[in-house]
């Protein structure tokens, strides 16, 4: 960030002050304990950081950070490598919506809102699907109409992870209906716990409750948490998309503490799960265990090489997307390699049996394709951004919204 | 390529790459096809001026590289003689190099090294045997102890340039264990026959001893204990070959994007259509996951890193599958021109394919892997 603090503290110091205080004060890491959207205990975590005076590394000292350098984070990251750490909160609060705010908040919201995601009293989210809109994101449907100081929202907002336990989200919405797709959108900082939002969870495949989809009935939003200009919020959504990939090549300042790397988990759930069948032998099985070994490594070593390519300009933000697909297409191969090994079990297994968790894994293997954006969407961006392959024909170019054909069409029914 | 370069080394690569595109383009390559050896000597020396055999000597010798990281320096030769399907020992010599500068006597030293940065020397690494086998516990090769020395017996094959060098590193095993030792190509009793490649002008020679003797001081590092040092040079040459192989992806990469843009169906370019962009698309993630394992592999072996066996074959395991993956792929988008002698796109799949089941293929470092990570372990 620029704004850093004058009387800069030295890495190395840091450093070692974290590494006096850890022990005492965060508990040891343990991967895969508690649901993956344990927000709550994300809370718990930051809380405890903040007081140590280790919250909000790179976020700027008027806003409750410590106004420090990616190299004091990445320092912190390294200390806390073997600490429980308020991961969930990382993306989308800390590196998306922290992100954002910094660079398209008002003053008086970044006031308002940095200080207690920094604190972890706050917990944020994205409402910008739509039931009748994803890949094409500038075609979403809630209605945002001016009243007064206020905007009144009508529609749905869906897939949104982790809304039934967060507090605020920023939330995408069409305030023009007149001027082409993209120069109508307003983007607003909605509380999520108020009168006129009915938020429902929405079990996915696996039985997991950590989608969920909102309806908004009238729900009245202050001018004031207009993120950006008004009907100008494309803008704003292009430069949170930015954070998004910022943050998934481990490029952001802005995330406190960092998933192990695929190799460094070392023995992976699958070795484990060939092993303990007894199956160490079975040459076949052998092949699946080491090429998920040598995926995670790859992996890894392709997040580095996209972050660092990135963070140094030698790569475009868009190239991002590079790292979603492999994510994408490792976790399906992760995902088959796991069916196979698990065999008849993931069919019928005893209580308990670890091998039973591998066909509901792979029944909902295609969620990883879809989150933040589909497969198919990344390639798109893959050909034109980078590889600067002509565009797709686009229907709407151009035309007033209320003109294109969408899922949304008032003549069809629907209320957006 | 590592996207990390320091200025001396994009420099470097600046250079290396216009002395080879003027030296030696495929045209270039395409009429050594012809040739016995592949590639001339007075070529070769050239190079050696370049650097192409000096980084992994010390100074003392001749050598000496970029920043002390010698390996990361020549994995952008390696590379870039990818981009241009280079004819050369780079790999045969540099591992004897290696493993001479690491392990040899001040005695082996000055006898090989300022010869081999000069040029004028070019060894090669006499590990795989018939029957594709490569891995420690599948050598054949006997070195009985004899008089002063070591009678060797056995056959070795495929030997890279195993007809056109001059000094051999052959790993064999005692009854202690393995134990490595440097043969002049003129042995009495050793005979090299060239054999056939898939590659146009990088030649193998399978090579057949009948008990050739050679003095105690040919023992390269200790008797009997050499497993360590053959991992060592086992890495060094995958992370040569790695390198080469992404180079040449490289290329046929930019070559074919360009086509896609040149090439027009039904009035608007292949790159235009939506079922070839999102293979482009896949193409450019292998291609860049190819290039992180290739670098993330040199890096390890530069540093010596604790993991550095399974990374390495993790990085061969995945550039072997890949990398040739996306070749097809290419040929594929060219038509029928992809599958012509004329079109330059083959020579590229022959290195690639060449490299990915020499020192192993894919599923041989899998099976490597498994072990390395404790598959054999007894289960709690
Ligand atoms: C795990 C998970 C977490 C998520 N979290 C959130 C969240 O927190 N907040 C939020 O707002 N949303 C979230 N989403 C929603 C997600 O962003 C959307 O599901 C996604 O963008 C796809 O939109 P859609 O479901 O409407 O599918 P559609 O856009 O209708 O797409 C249907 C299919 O058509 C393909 N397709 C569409 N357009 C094209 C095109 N131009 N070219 C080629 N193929 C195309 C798509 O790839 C897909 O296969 C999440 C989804 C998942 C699975």
């Amino acid at each position: 960030m620029t704004d850093t603090n004058p009387n800069i503290e030295d890495v190395e110091a840091f450093r070692l002050r974290a590494r006096a205080w850890l022990p005492d004060n965060m508990p040891p890491r343990q991967e895969g304990v508690g649901h993956f959207r344990d927000f709550d205990r994300g809370r718990e975590l930051q809380k405890r950081l903040y007081d140590g005076g280790f919250a909000g590394v790179c976020f700027p000292v008027e806003y409750g950070g410590l106004g420090l350098t990616l190299e004091h984070q990445q320092a912190l990251d390294e200390e806390t490598i073997d600490y429980a750490m308020p991961l969930v909160l990382n993306v989308p609060t800390f590196t998306i919506i922290g992100g954002t705010l910094l660079e398209f908040g008002t003053e008086a919201q970044k006031q308002r809102y940095l200080p207690p995601i920094i604190r972890g009293e706050e917990v944020w989210v994205q409402f910008l699907s739509e039931p009748t809109c994803g890949s094409d994101l500038a075609s979403l449907a809630m209605r945002a109409t001016l009243d007064g100081d206020a905007f009144v929202l009508n529609g749905s907002k869906i897939w949104s992870s982790g809304a039934h336990a967060a507090d605020y989200a920023i939330c995408v919405a069409r305030s023009n209906w007149d001027v082409p797709k993209h120069d109508g959108i307003t983007v607003l900082i909605v509380k999520i716990r108020q009168p006129g939002i009915t938020v429902e969870q929405i079990i996915d495949t696996n039985g997991g409750d950590e989608f969920c989809q909102e309806f908004f009935d009238d729900v009245r939003i202050p001018v004031e948490n207009v993120i950006g200009p008004v009907d100008g919020g494309w803008t704003v959504v292009r430069g949170l998309l930015a954070h998004e990939r910022n943050a998934m090549g481990n490029a952001s300042p802005l995330s406190s503490g960092r998933w192990l790397t695929p190799t460094e988990t070392g023995r992976s759930d699958l070795m484990e799960l060939a092993m303990t069948s007894g199956q160490s032998a079975n040459p076949e099985i052998r092949q699946l265990v080491a090429e998920d070994y040598a995926l995670r490594y790859v992996q890894d070593e392709t997040t580095r090489r996209v972050g660092t390519g990135m963070a140094s300009g030698h790569l475009p933000p868009t190239a991002g997307a590079l790292l979603r697909l492999m994510g994408a297409r490792a976790g399906v191969r992760r995902s088959d390699i796991a069916l196979t090994i698990a065999g008849s079990s993931a069919a019928a297994w005893h209580t308990g049996d670890p091998a039973g968790q591998m066909g509901s894994r792979y029944v909902g293997r295609q969620a990883v394709e879809m989150g933040g954006g589909t497969t198919e969407m990344q390639r798109n961006l893959i050909s034109e951004r980078l590889l600067e392959m002509p565009r797709e024909v686009a229907a709407d170019r151009g035309v007033p919204f209320n003109e294109v054909r969408h899922n949304a069409m008032p003549a069809r029914g629907n209320k957006g | 390529m590592d996207l990390d370069l320091s200025e001396d080394q994009e420099f470097f690569r600046d250079t290396t790459r216009k002395f080879l595109e003027s030296e030696i383009p495929v045209e270039r390559v395409r009429k050594l096809a012809d040739d016995p050896g592949g590639f001339e000597r007075s070529w070769w020396r050239r190079g050696a001026e370049m650097g192409w055999t000096s980084m992994l000597v010390p100074e003392e010798y001749g050598g000496g590289s970029l920043a002390g990281e010698g390996l990361l320096d020549l994995v952008i030769v390696a590379e870039e003689m990818g981009r241009l399907v280079s004819p050369g020992p780079l790999l045969a010599t540099n591992v004897v190099a290696s493993a001479v500068a690491e392990r040899g006597t001040p005695e082996q030293q000055q006898a090989l090294l300022p010869a081999i940065v000069s040029g004028d020397v070019i060894a090669t690494w006499a590990l795989c045997e018939p029957g594709g086998r490569w891995q420690s516990d599948e050598i054949g090769v006997e070195a009985l102890a004899k008089d002063d020395g070591f009678v060797i017996r056995g056959s070795k094959e495929p030997v890279e340039a195993g007809g056109q060098v001059d000094q051999f590193l052959v790993t064999a095993r005692t009854d202690e264990g393995l134990t490595q030792l440097l043969v002049p190509a003129d042995a009495d009793g050793l005979t090299v026959t060239a054999m056939e490649s898939l590659d146009l002008v990088r030649r193998y020679a399978a090579l057949r001893f009948e008990d050739v003797f050679v003095p105690a001081s040919a023992v390269l590092g200790e008797a009997g204990n050499a497993a360590a040092d053959v991992e060592r040079q086992l890495q060094v040459a995958l992370a040569l070959q790695l390198a080469e192989t992404v180079g040449a992806v490289d290329r046929i990469f930019e070559v074919t994007l360009e086509w896609m843009f040149d090439r027009f169906s039904f009035g608007r370019p292949l790159a235009s259509y939506q079922a070839l962009k999102h293979r482009f698309a896949d193409m450019k993630m292998w291609h860049e996951a190819n290039q992180a394992a290739a670098t993330g592999a040199a890096c390890a072996v530069q540093n010596r890193s604790e993991n550095a066996p399974a990374v390495v074959s993790s990085a061969k395991s995945y550039v072997g599958d890949h990398a040739t993956f996306i070749l097809q792929e290419c040929v594929q988008m060219h038509g029928g021109l992809g599958v012509t002698w004329e079109y330059d796109l083959h020579l590229y799949l022959r290195r690639a394919t060449v490299n990915e089941v020499q020192y192993g293929t894919p599923r041989e470092h899998r099976e490597r892997i498994a072990r390395l990570i404790g598959m054999d372990e007894e289960t709690q």
